[in-house]
């Protein structure tokens, strides 16, 4: 036997990749892996995706409104199959290595189940808490309950809880204070009194006697005063129950066989048998004394309590059915459960008053607290003139009273006894400051006349001969303590002794429970405090089925506990009856919100919170109560009841007040949702985390968050919004009126010490928000203070000149360091220094801080967690070689998080790390994908229309304006329609179904849903139609909601009638829909780059590597294109890393050659390349004119560009004049060892050269300093000058800028009106004249040589070359892209991309990561076997056709073709053809066809004059079904 | 003054103008109801003849967005 080697063979790697951010570039990421064939986790920490750009008003340089160009792509990612969006959600840490790791998620709950939820809104509308909406940047209110902006994705509601209330947490029966007083402060009363009731069955008794710890913890004590949240209690109580109670109708009974037994009708016991027999449980409450209520109908005195709202409020828990036995002393614990009883609830309270043991305590005249009071209660004491009448059965009481104790209950006997006619005192034990008795109760005792004796000892009760109190003897107490065991120890002061003299005394020290019905043995153990003992969770006492609660067990404790105690012990005898476990259920576990005094003092800046003390309540004077038992406290009226309620700080933000619950119809909400834990295994993990904006707050000097009018351009953004705050207006925040003047003011939290980065999207974002607010506001006078214009990129230098030139706006050259603001007007005082020194000052209406981009705290602890490198400001560390892969293999970051950057080049990064990660996991492509099975299509092409109506009442959107059940009879009386029906929400999981089941039950053929937009909407009812087996074409929508009840709001009649009409107009096309196929056409899977410099070699290679054969088609005899002639790149700074270039450049050159699935030719060219996306046919001609076909599913365009030659500043007549890229040459030369020779001791560099002035070569500022800073290292005492316009070093080439100014390189400045003048003359020496606008005068500089930084140019032979592939430029000559914003890299002809200096000047890493963006949107073609085209497009008759040529010459796309061998009109050769494959569906060629030979699929001539005809004519006769051909005569 | 409310039909492109139109919606802006929005692929698609038609069978106005 053989020992067999097994090799290791690799574990595959895992198809599915985990994107960590849903903003544009997230979302790119996704969309580019998902097309590819990979299982896509994008995990958002918001409730939707979107990011930042979903805030922006309009993007540069197109203008374009920024949520119009992102919402498409917003849907396209919420619909892929293959993407999981996950919202709420952080990555924990990522486990194992690249090709197979395991991401641990955590994800926050979002209260709302996003499946269910329809996003209706209406939980929005009962919502009564109100927070500053974040999206809006704090200019605008939101609810609790939000959607993230109206577009968002997923379309869901979301609940925003910040914690638990502190009010909340510090009561015992976890009270939702702040539900109710929001609701209060709407004036919302019932519903406030439900919100206190979920939790608290007596709420007027608790509004009057409670201890409210809940105002001891309230946030609001911060600011000035505590909510007054007992009398607001007290006020919504009072209001309720001013109205006469509401009949309460028994509730049915689930168990009858399991009866509980609750024993003692206080607080507790009452409570517990509420929510007994709310679960279906018969509940006998078993009472020892006469009337129920407990301790509050018989130790609370009336004069704090009234009896009547006692008995309302047990009335109502008694209703419910509950069987009440009064006067009923339960002596035996077993006789219950003999009776039957499956569970018995001790809830007896502490009744006994304690009589302490010292002699004379059970003298004639001595009386306990708890017997006293229930007898006051009960009527057994009554003053009257001829003095106090006394039942027999009561303890006779004297003139003189004497109360021991210093409690609570001691206050109420005291104060019982004033309004019996006695006078007076109460001694006890402790300092008047110590007593256990709240202050206020102190202070009311003694407005109301009784002596409090402290800090006495209770001796001995003195009596007569007769056996009758005539005092207490008592000593002064020094002090006291309790030990451990609780054992009392007392300092007496020495010969203190004195006899308080009274008539009787009534002993308050103390009160217990009394359990003499429970017998030794009955099983059930009490603690040594004579308590019940049970298990604090549980309150399941030793004996089984035996549970205890309130007083009983606690000893002497508050109502609300009480309260507590009967719900949990309820809860815990339902599990115990149910035969479930008894400790209770996980709830979501939130933290108490503790208000800091900074984020107090934050909000009172930004006017979210102004002071403001309680509202006042007035109490009846002392003259006018004493005499009686009526109620010492008036309440609050409604206003100030609301204004009190509104100072809440909503701390929990949500108070769980539940209206939302109550108003959704689809049950899609669940307060007790728990965050969840998740392991996904991914092959690969992009980090798309995004950026914050500079947190402006924090710097002292613009007064931003002290001055209302000084705003961030992020809020800026907000004001432009159409769905904005302001719904697009420019207002002032401090009085909402338009400005006239404004500034902004550029590199704030940019470009300074703390930020040696430029954030490179500001000024532009500046640029573009001051001509939209001009254009908003035609006389607005706008100033942009900035140091340089950083207008650096494709049209941005155009953009940039149309602002100055057009729109007028001033730019101005400094740096701001403060803003002053006049108090009286908030307008806002600037002083700067011009750039002739001069000291300005100029006053604005509003200033714009243009904020820079920063890394957020949360994004730098992910990647730590994560173990990969970032930088000292927290971005991603990655090297210009492989410029998106962090420190750890296999993990990449895309977007600002790697540097800052704007939107463009974002979803660049994102595509070409989809391209990185599926180089890496190619072999694991459609692993993990799924698809939709749907039943075969049925031919409903013969058959009689039959449609089905389906009307959405979307809850209350469109059924609280319009008549929905009208418009669905309407429905069903129209021609063809064979069933019309209204529904809750027609878009619900449940009704989706119920369409489908529909569908069959009715055999309907066409299907119309009136309800929301199609722009949402569509894709998910013609899914229910293909679930069907019907074609999803048989489909119309009515938009009876976004165009009909939200914007008719006000007249229900008018929006009813219109959605008749729109339902009759939507019902007369869909008659005439026919059903539309697609076809799948095979693909090429090949692709052709042409060009082989850096970007074509990477492209070729990036689809290479992916197992895609690519034609390298390069028209050079070599391979390298212009990085041959670029010797070094950035040398190191913070975050630049330097890279050999010739190093990376012969690695890709010999990748290239040696790659089986890259053929290369070289000194070859295209002649012609003809067909449409998956079908490319390209000739190319190789050395020696030799021509071979290529077939090719897509094409990469990276042809390059060229260093501009020109004549200007005297290039090419004197050989010390150079370009940047000669000048390199010459500095790294490897024949001049000498590196003294080959640095000069001076030179001049020139930027901004020819082309240059009309278009930002980008980068020519960035190489410019390089190359200086390689002189300086060459030769340190070289002397470098530096003319420029602008410095644009971008991003982090900043920190280039910064160096080159601390090694002594000059930077000046020169402008259009003061151009540079060079005199180069033989034996001379080079004369630069140059105007210095700091200095007020020319300089001379006589170089040794002059450097001038030529501009990147297109190739030229660009307009031949666009020609052979049918593809655009722009003016510049550079290549042109779909779209300049989201579709960077991409040709508007599908499957033809394009990468490198042909698009735009830029640097090698840029290039790098541009052709594999290319490389990732080839590879989206390349991957599939088949594309699907069809459905509804452009179909040509050709027997109509005269072949005229209009449809060829007005396609935007190029698609149709006259096509020699197809027959026209009069059988003559030559008819249009268009490939549906290509064909974009605009239906432009059909507009425009002078033979109407043309017809759009799905729109056509009869389905649109339908609809037309359908609305005016109501009466009109649908076309019969001879009309349902695909093309119309 | 015309007995019946006046009819005027919107064609919309369905990128943006409709868009437009239910973005109103979102925020609650009201405009007169005899206006009714007709969704087109492109207002490319639109033809003289369509607007004609709508004419002919008497509405009282036509408006394009796109």
């Amino acid at each position: 036997m053989t020992l067999i080697d097994h090799p290791i063979i690799d574990q595959p790697p895992i198809g599915a990749v985990l994107v960590v951010g849903g903003g544009i570039a997230g979302m790119q990421a996704s969309l580019d892996l998902a097309d590819q064939g990979f299982k896509v986790y994008l995990v958002e920490k918001e409730s939707a995706i979107g990011g930042k750009m979903a805030q922006l008003d309009k993007t540069f340089p197109t203008n374009d409104c920024a949520m119009c160009t992102i919402s498409p792509k917003l849907v396209e990612t919420g619909r892929h199959p293959n993407i999981q969006i996950m919202t709420n959600c952080e990555v924990v840490n990522v486990a194992g290595e690249s090709g197979n790791f395991f991401a641990h998620i955590h994800k926050q709950p979002r209260y709302i189940d996003p499946v269910k939820c329809v996003a209706c809104g209406d939980c929005t509308q009962v919502c009564p808490v109100i927070v500053p909406d974040k999206f809006n940047q704090s200019l605008s209110k939101r609810n609790a309950v939000y959607k993230l902006y109206p577009q968002a994705v997923p379309n869901s509601y979301a609940i925003e809880k910040r914690g638990i209330a502190p009010c909340r947490d510090a009561c015992p029966a976890g009270q939702r204070v702040q539900g109710y007083i929001a609701l209060i402060r709407e004036g919302r009363w019932q519903d406030a009194m439900r919100v206190i009731k979920m939790d608290n069955p007596f709420p007027g008794i608790c509004g009057r006697i409670c201890n409210h710890r809940c105002e001891t913890a309230c946030n609001r004590n911060l600011v000035d005063e505590p909510i007054n949240i007992r009398a607001l209690k007290r006020f919504i109580t009072d209001k309720v129950y001013a109205e006469p109670p509401q009949p309460v109708t028994p509730l049915p009974i689930s168990f009858p066989d399991q009866p509980v037994a609750i024993i003692g009708a206080g607080p507790c016991g009452l409570t517990a048998a509420q929510d007994l027999i709310r679960a279906g449980f018969p509940v006998t409450v078993f009472e020892a004394m006469p009337v129920a209520g407990g301790m509050l109908r018989l130790g609370v005195p009336e004069f704090r309590l009234p009896s009547e709202i006692i008995e309302r409020e047990v009335q109502e828990i008694i209703q419910l059915g509950i069987d009440l036995r009064l006067n009923h002393q339960v002596n035996n614990l077993d006789d219950l459960f003999t009776q039957g009883f499956a569970a018995v609830l001790i809830a007896v309270g502490a009744h006994e008053g304690i009589r302490l043991p010292i002699p004379g305590a059970n003298l004639d005249g001595v009386l306990i607290n708890t017997r006293f009071l229930r007898d006051v209660r009960l009527g057994k004491y009554r003053p009257s003139d001829k003095g106090l009448i006394v039942k027999a059965d009561a303890l006779p009481l004297g003139k003189n009273v004497l109360v021991l104790g210093g409690g609570n209950v001691a206050i109420d006997v005291a104060r019982s006894a004033v309004r019996l006619g006695c006078k007076v005192s109460m001694a006890c034990l402790e300092s008047q400051g110590q007593m256990p008795a709240h202050p206020w109760e102190v202070e009311a005792a003694l407005a109301e006349g009784i002596n409090i004796l402290p800090s006495r000892s209770f001796e001995r009760v003195v009596g007569n001969e007769m056996g009758q109190v005539r005092g207490v003897e008592c000593m002064r107490v020094s002090s006291f303590s309790f030990d451990e065991s609780g054992r009392l120890t007392v300092e007496k002061t020495p010969d203190s002794t004195e006899i308080i003299s009274c008539d009787s005394v009534i002993f308050s020290v103390g009160q217990r429970a009394g359990l003499a019905f429970i017998p030794d043995d009955a099983g059930v153990g009490l603690t040594t405090r004579k308590t019940i003992a049970i298990n604090p969770n549980t309150f399941a006492a030793t004996r089984p089925g035996v549970f205890a609660a309130g007083d009983s067990v606690s000893g002497t404790s508050f109502v609300i506990e009480a309260v507590d105690s009967g719900h949990k012990s309820a809860l815990t005898i339902v599990r115990y009856l149910k035969g479930e476990n008894l400790e209770p259920a996980p709830k979501p576990e939130l933290p108490v919100v503790q208000l800091d005094r900074q984020e107090i003092d934050e909000r009172i800046a930004r006017g979210e919170i102004k002071r403001q003390p309680r509202q006042p309540l007035i109490n009846l004077p002392v003259n006018q109560r004493i005499d009686n038992f009526n109620e010492v406290e008036s309440g609050y009226d409604d206003a100030s009841a609301q204004a009190e309620a509104a100072r809440c700080l909503a701390c929990g933000i949500c108070s769980e007040c539940m209206s939302c619950v109550f108003a959704c119809g689809v049950n899609a909400i669940d307060h007790d949702m728990l965050a969840t834990d998740e392991d996904l295994q991914v092959g690969a993990v992009i980090l798309a985390p995004g950026y914050q904006v500079f947190q402006a707050e924090l710097t002292e000097e613009y007064g931003f968050g002290r001055y209302p009018n000084v705003i961030t351009s992020l809020q800026f953004e907000r004001l432009l919004s159409a769905s904005g705050p302001t719904l697009g207006h420019i207002q002032r925040p401090s009085d909402h009126q338009t400005p006239n003047r404004i500034a902004f003011l550029q590199c704030v939290g940019s470009r300074d010490a703390n930020h040696d980065y430029c954030s490179s999207v500001c000024c532009m974002a500046a640029t573009k928000e001051a001509i939209m607010a001009k254009e908003h506001e035609h006389h607005l006078d706008i100033q942009v203070f900035m140091m340089d214009m950083r207008a650096f990129s494709k049209g941005y230098w155009s953009y940039y000149e149309r602002a100055r030139q057009h729109y007028g706006i001033k730019y101005t050259r400094c740096r701001i360091s403060a803003i002053r603001q006049e108090p009286q007007t908030h307008n806002l005082i600037i002083e700067y220094q011009d750039e002739s020194g001069n000291l300005c000052q100029e006053k604005f209406d509003m200033a714009v801080l243009s904020v820079g981009m920063e890394i957020p705290e949360a994004t730098r602890q992910l990647g730590q967690r994560l173990g990969i490198e970032l930088d000292q400001y927290g971005f991603c560390k990655t090297d210009q070689a492989n410029p998106l892969e962090t420190s750890r293999a296999g993990i990449f970051a895309v977007g600002p998080f790697r540097e800052p950057k704007d939107i463009p080049e974002s979803v660049i990064e994102a595509s070409a790390a989809a391209a990185a990660v599926a180089c890496q996991i190619s072999p694991a492509r459609f692993s993990q994908t799924s698809q939709i099975e749907y039943p075969t299509e049925r031919d409903v092409s013969n058959d009689q229309p039959r449609v089905g109506v389906f009307v959405c009442h979307c809850g209350s959107n469109i059924g609280g304006y319009l008549d929905v059940p009208d418009v669905s009879q309407y429905a069903s009386s129209l021609p063809n329609v064979v069933h019309a029906e209204n529904n809750l929400y027609t878009c619900s999981q449940d009704s989706i179904k119920h369409i489908t089941e529909q569908i069959k039950e009715h055999n309907l053929n066409r299907v119309v849903v009136a309800s929301c937009t199609p722009r949402t909407h569509e894709p998910l009812f013609q899914d229910s139609l293909r679930m069907a087996g019907l074609n999803p074409f048989l489909f119309e929508m009515a938009n009876i909601r976004n165009q009909c009840s939200w914007v008719h709001s006000n007249d229900n009649l008018a929006a009813t009638q219109k959605a008749r009409d729109l339902v009759r107009m939507a019902v007369a096309r869909a008659s005439l829909l026919a059903p539309l196929h697609t076809i799948e056409i095979p693909v090429q899977r090949a692709a052709l780059v042409v060009g082989g410099g850096a970007a074509g070699m990477t492209a070729a290679l990036t689809l290479a590597d992916q197992g895609f054969p690519v034609h390298l088609v390069e028209k050079d005899n070599q391979l390298g294109g212009n990085l041959r002639f670029t010797r070094v790149t950035l040398p190191e700074s913070t975050n630049i890393h330097p890279i050999a270039v010739q190093e990376i450049l012969s690695q890709l050159i010999s990748r290239t050659l040696a790659h089986p699935g890259i053929i290369v030719h070289l000194q070859s060219e295209i002649v012609s390349s003809r067909g449409f996306m998956g079908n490319f046919t390209s000739s190319v001609i190789h050395p020696g004119g030799a021509t071979t076909e290529i077939t090719h599913g897509t094409t990469i365009l990276a042809i390059g560009g060229q260093e501009y030659r020109g004549p200007e500043y005297g290039y090419g007549t004197d050989p010390r004049i150079l370009t940047q890229q000669q000048f390199e040459a010459l500095l790294t030369d490897p024949t001049t060892p000498d590196l003294k020779q080959s640095a000069p001791d001076s030179v001049a560099m020139l930027l901004c050269v020819g082309p240059a002035e009309k278009y930002c070569s980008r980068i020519c500022c960035t190489v410019a300093i390089k190359n200086a800073l390689l002189v300086k290292q060459r030769n340190p005492k070289s002397q470098v000058v530096i003319l420029y316009k602008d410095i644009r070093t971008y991003g982090f080439k900043e920190q280039l800028y910064t160096r080159a100014r601390q090694q002594g390189i000059l930077f000046i400045r020169y402008d259009d009106e003061h151009p540079p003048q060079v005199l180069a003359a033989t034996n001379e020496p080079l004369s630069i004249r140059a105007w210095d606008p700091n200095l007020h005068r020319m300089l001379e500089l006589n170089p040794e040589l002059l450097v001038l930084s030529m501009p990147v140019i297109p190739q030229p032979d660009i307009h031949k070359f666009s020609a052979k592939f049918k593809v655009s430029v722009d003016t510049d000559g550079f290549l042109f892209e779909a779209h300049v914003k989201l579709r960077p890299v991409d040709f508007a002809n599908d499957g033809i991309f394009m990468a490198g200096l042909a698009h735009y000047p830029k640097l090698l890493p840029e290039s790098i990561i541009q052709a594999q963006a290319a490389a990732s949107r080839a590879a989206r073609i390349l991957s599939r076997s088949t594309l699907t085209a069809g459905g509804s497009v452009a179909v040509v008759d050709q027997t109509k056709c005269t072949g005229c040529l209009t449809c060829v010459r007005i396609c935007p796309f190029n698609v149709p073709k006259i096509q020699s061998n197809l027959l026209g009109i009069g059988n003559i050769h030559g008819a249009a053809y268009i490939e549906i494959a290509v064909c974009q569906g605009c239906g432009i060629c059909v507009a425009e066809c002078p033979a109407r030979a043309i017809q759009l699929m799905h729109y056509t001539d009869s389905q649109l004059n339908a609809k037309l005809a359908a609305l005016v004519n109501p009466s009109l006769a649908f076309i019969p079904l001879t009309a349902l051909v695909q093309v119309d005569d | 003054m015309p007995e019946q409310p006046l009819q005027i039909i919107a064609l919309s492109c369905e990128h943006c103008a409709y868009n437009a139109a239910d973005l109103a919606g979102n925020l609650r802006m009201q405009y007169p109801p005899n206006i009714k929005i007709v969704i087109l692929p492109c207002t490319g698609r639109l033809d003289e003849l369509l607007v004609l038609h709508a004419l002919e069978e008497g509405a009282d106005g036509v408006m394009i967005a796109g």
